[in-house]
């Protein structure tokens, strides 16, 4: 069925206000149920073997002494999780992913798990597990994964988007280009010129709950998965198809979720406990460590990549450049082509292009983080545009304001632009008292901007009512960041209810129809959506019911401030409906009241943010402490305002740690160094500063409420903005993120920019 | 006709050009005829391909229609996280 998702302009009552969110207290006093909190009779305790190797031929793999050992009920290896037929490319490596086969791509590869009656036989069995590796060369770093001499980790793998084809394998998958104009003309006019090459380290999402799940296949071949994830419908679909089950007899229900940030957007273990329980014909939970989150489930791409831009003297950019080389860990992937979509889209540019390549190396399977690869392109572009800025002379966010993109304007990726954000929030932050107020020794400010896309995608939602007249409302997205709450206010609107009569509830597989991912910032923007026309198609029913009770044509009948009224002098007499008096006449009028919809929530509107960071550094030590920090943001129509700012302060906090010490650290083994967050640097409250919030509401078009998506712009500006904020403290530019103290020192005592040529000025 | 234009992967699977014109009143007519001219646009399909029109970006639903004079732009499709 076709909905208008058009924006009207309504007037609300009670989007905008900040009620209390439905999973708060549980959340609070420990009674949330999280992935690992689930239990069935008689479970048994999944373990992983991994590769201590960075990549290796598996000879053989001998599982009888661990299959022997007493309380092991099942061994699985690659032999048990067989290619189904017919099963796509990208969903095979994802399964190839969760169990090598054949070869252990990366230090951490899951080579086979067994599943036993305790953690300690478990454990045990995995030591019993004798597998016989033949170590491959390696290479982790992403510019020597490309080049002629690196060793070619898939021989399958030829690069696409080049012209002639090769004609030998490579690491690098593809090359994308993206852009408008001629470049060399554009830079021709340019009076000042600004090249620089950067790099950055690959962060994780660092999300404080491990991958946890309770996988149950039944002897009939039926199952059930209890896990922690941003999407069970498409984890029932991913897990179905590779085990080779029908979809609809693998039930997944998602616990609550303790971060995921894109992290849980893809299955890492879940297939393997799945696996297991089929083999021991138990239940079984399989919980990773942090040691093993870090090193197989997905971190970003570690990048490098070389950014020109030119201006003329007034101000105006005239051409840009950008050569970004982003990894995708031991599978193809698409983030080096995200960061071309990305990286320009906050500035009309007559003449750009960027090109991309992903490089496949011996890392773990890159996964999505918030706004994926936007924050290492914008920290290459907002880097250099603040030396642009400089050296013309011209303060940075006027530069910015000056080439800032505009609605009717057409983007470096290709369509033009709706109503857009960016032009506001520069506004915003240049008249901002942070940007006025005094600094202190050592101490600078920076500011930088950011873009992601946001999407929409299929979802669907129930609503019922019962027959006292509260509100159940059924969505497919996982709740993350507090849209139970966001979504619990839309059917209130709609329905002219208090909030209080609403409860939402998050719908297993076997409840609803299929869902997207909570991901790209879709969450309330799409479940809104569903929730909007199903509170509407609800309020059919009732004023058919109504129509029932009064006798009268339901023509005659509106829904106004959450009543029946009946229209017309004819029935002047009759006192308006609640529905609270339609639903206790419900079991007489037709039985349960409900509505309904399924829609394909399209029409996400782009989202733009600016940030200001001041920062301090410690001159001898290199340590940098965030002492002020503001995000600025277009959330397009804020549902609830309290879960928006702890979107925006959430995806700063990220942002601040990925640019000062977050990195995973290989040794020349290949081994990661730093599996652990004793070693692997997250920012925690007493790092951080109270992060201010600004938001500013421009209507998406494509949304009846005009919401945008808010969850992933706010981590994009960060890394630019305190590099920014660090050269204005301290006189040094840095190219390398993270700009951690030693990192900083180092620039510090060579004096600078000793080994960077100056501004080319024509 | 519309005059669809196309950049990144999508672009090269309609064999490299800036712009192909093409008789087509919704998303689904678009993308059919589009696969039914080009082999390699018919695998990009698989891998997802996103439509702009007007600027407003179409993930999945294929039944939008497109006004004759409207500026269509292919895109690979966005992932999020």
């Amino acid at each position: 069925m076709k909905h208008d998702n058009s924006y009207t302009g309504q007037d609300f009552k009670v989007i905008g206000t900040r009620v209390r969110r439905p999973d708060g207290i549980d959340k609070v006093t420990g009674r949330a149920r999280y992935g690992a909190d689930a239990s069935l009779p008689g479970q048994l305790v999944g373990r992983i073997l991994r590769s201590p190797h960075a990549h290796a031929r598996i000879k053989a793999i001998d599982i009888s002494k661990a299959e022997a050992l007493p309380g092991v009920k099942a061994v699985v290896t690659a032999d048990d999780l067989p290619l189904p037929e017919g099963l796509p490319g990208d969903v095979a490596q994802m399964l190839e992913n969760s169990m090598a086969r054949g070869r252990a791509l990366y230090d951490g590869h899951a080579v086979a798990a067994v599943a036993a009656i305790d953690a300690k036989t478990a454990r045990k069995a995995l030591q019993l597990i004798e597998v016989d590796y033949e170590p491959l060369p390696h290479v982790t770093d992403v510019d020597a994964a490309m080049q002629p001499d690196a060793p070619v980790i898939h021989d399958w793998l030829y690069t696409s988007g080049v012209d002639p084809k090769p004609e030998k394998p490579s690491n690098i998958a593809q090359r994308t280009e993206f852009g408008l104009g001629d470049i060399e003309a554009g830079f021709a006019k340019a009076d000042v010129v600004i090249e620089r090459s950067y790099k950055t380290e690959a962060t994780h999402q660092g999300y404080i709950e491990p991958h946890a799940c309770l996988a149950n296949i039944r002897p009939d071949g039926s199952g059930e998965l209890w896990v922690t994830t941003q999407g069970p419908f498409v984890y029932r679909n991913v897990c179905a198809q590779m085990l080779g089950m029908d979809i609809a007899k693998l039930k997944v229900t998602s616990s609550e979720i303790g971060g995921g940030f894109g992290g849980k957007t893809h299955v890492w273990a879940e297939p393997v406990a799945l696996a297991l329980s089929r083999k021991a014909n138990r239940p079984v939970k399989l919980v990773m460590t942090r040691d093993e989150v870090f090193r197989a489930s997905g971190p970003t791409s570690s990048t490098s990549m070389d950014i020109k831009l030119g201006a003329t003297r007034d101000g105006t950019l005239v051409a840009a450049r950008a050569e970004m080389r982003y990894g995708d860990g031991a599978f193809p992937g698409i983030w080096g082509m995200l960061s071309c979509m990305t990286c320009f889209a906050c500035y009309e540019i007559a003449n750009c292009k960027a090109i991309g390549y992903d490089v496949v190396q011996n890392r773990p399977k890159v996964a999505a983080y918030r706004a994926p690869s936007a924050p290492m392109a914008a920290f290459g572009v907002e880097s250099a545009m603040d030396e642009l800025a400089a050296a013309i002379g011209m303060d940075p966010v006027e530069f910015r304001l000056k080439n800032a993109s505009r609605e009717g304007g057409q983007s470096h990726y290709g369509p033009v632009w709706g109503p857009i954000g960016i032009r506001a929030t520069l506004e915003a932050v240049r008249d901002h008292p942070h940007m006025k107020a005094p600094l202190g020794p050592n101490q600078g400010r920076g500011m930088a901007c950011g873009f992601w896309f946001n999407i929409g995608g299929q979802t669907c939602s129930d609503l019922n009512v019962g027959v006292d007249g509260t509100v159940t409302l059924t969505v497919g997205t996982v709740d993350v960041g507090g849209s139970r709450a966001s979504l619990g206010l839309i059917a209130a609107e709609e329905l002219g209810i208090p909030y209080e009569q609403v409860q939402v509830n998050i719908a297993d597989t076997g409840s609803l129809g299929h869902n997207d991912m909570t991901e790209g910032s879709r969450g309330t923007f799409s479940s809104g959506m569903a929730a909007i026309f199903a509170a509407r198609n609800t309020i059919e029913v009732l004023r058919e019911r109504a129509a029932k009770m009064w006798d009268i044509p339901v023509e005659d009948v509106t829904w106004e401030a959450g009543q029946a009224v009946a229209k017309g002098s004819a029935h002047g007499n009759l006192k308006p409906l609640s529905l609270k008096d339609i639903a206790a006449k419900s079991p007489k009028t037709g039985g349960p009241i409900a509505g309904h919809n399924e829609v394909v929530a399209d029409g996400a509107g782009v989202s733009f943010a600016s940030h200001i960071c001041d920062i301090e550094v410690d001159p001898e030590t290199g340590a940098t402490k965030v002492i002020r920090y503001t995000v600025v943001q277009d959330a397009g129509k804020a549902i609830h305002p309290d879960y928006v700012e702890g979107q925006f302060q959430g995806g700063a906090a990220q942002g601040i740690g990925w640019a000062l010490n977050e990195e995973y650290i290989y040794g020349d083994d290949g081994r990661l160094q730093n599996a652990g967050f004793l070693d692997y640097r997250m920012p925690v409250c007493s790092d951080l500063p109270f992060i201010d919030t600004m938001i500013l509401e421009i209507p998406n078009p494509g949304h009846p409420y005009g919401v945008r998506g808010v969850g992933e712009t706010s981590i994009v500006p960060p890394l630019a903005a305190i590099g920014n904020a660090l050269s204005n403290a301290v006189g040094v530019r840095m190219h390398h993120v993270p700009m951690s103290p030693p990192r900083i020192l180092k620039a510090l005592r060579e004096d600078g920019q000793a080994d960077r040529g100056p501004a080319k000025v024509a | 006709m519309l005059t669809v234009r196309a950049n990144g992967s999508v672009k090269n699977a309609l064999d490299g050009a800036e712009s192909v014109e093409v008789t087509a009143s919704t998303i689904r007519e678009l993308l059919n005829r589009l696969a039914d001219r080009y082999p390699a646009f018919a695998r990009e399909l698989d891998a997802g391909i996103a439509v702009a029109i007007n600027g407003e970006i179409y993930r999945d639903d294929r039944d939008v229609p497109i006004p004759a004079d409207a500026e269509v732009f292919l895109l690979p499709r966005i992932p999020g996280g």
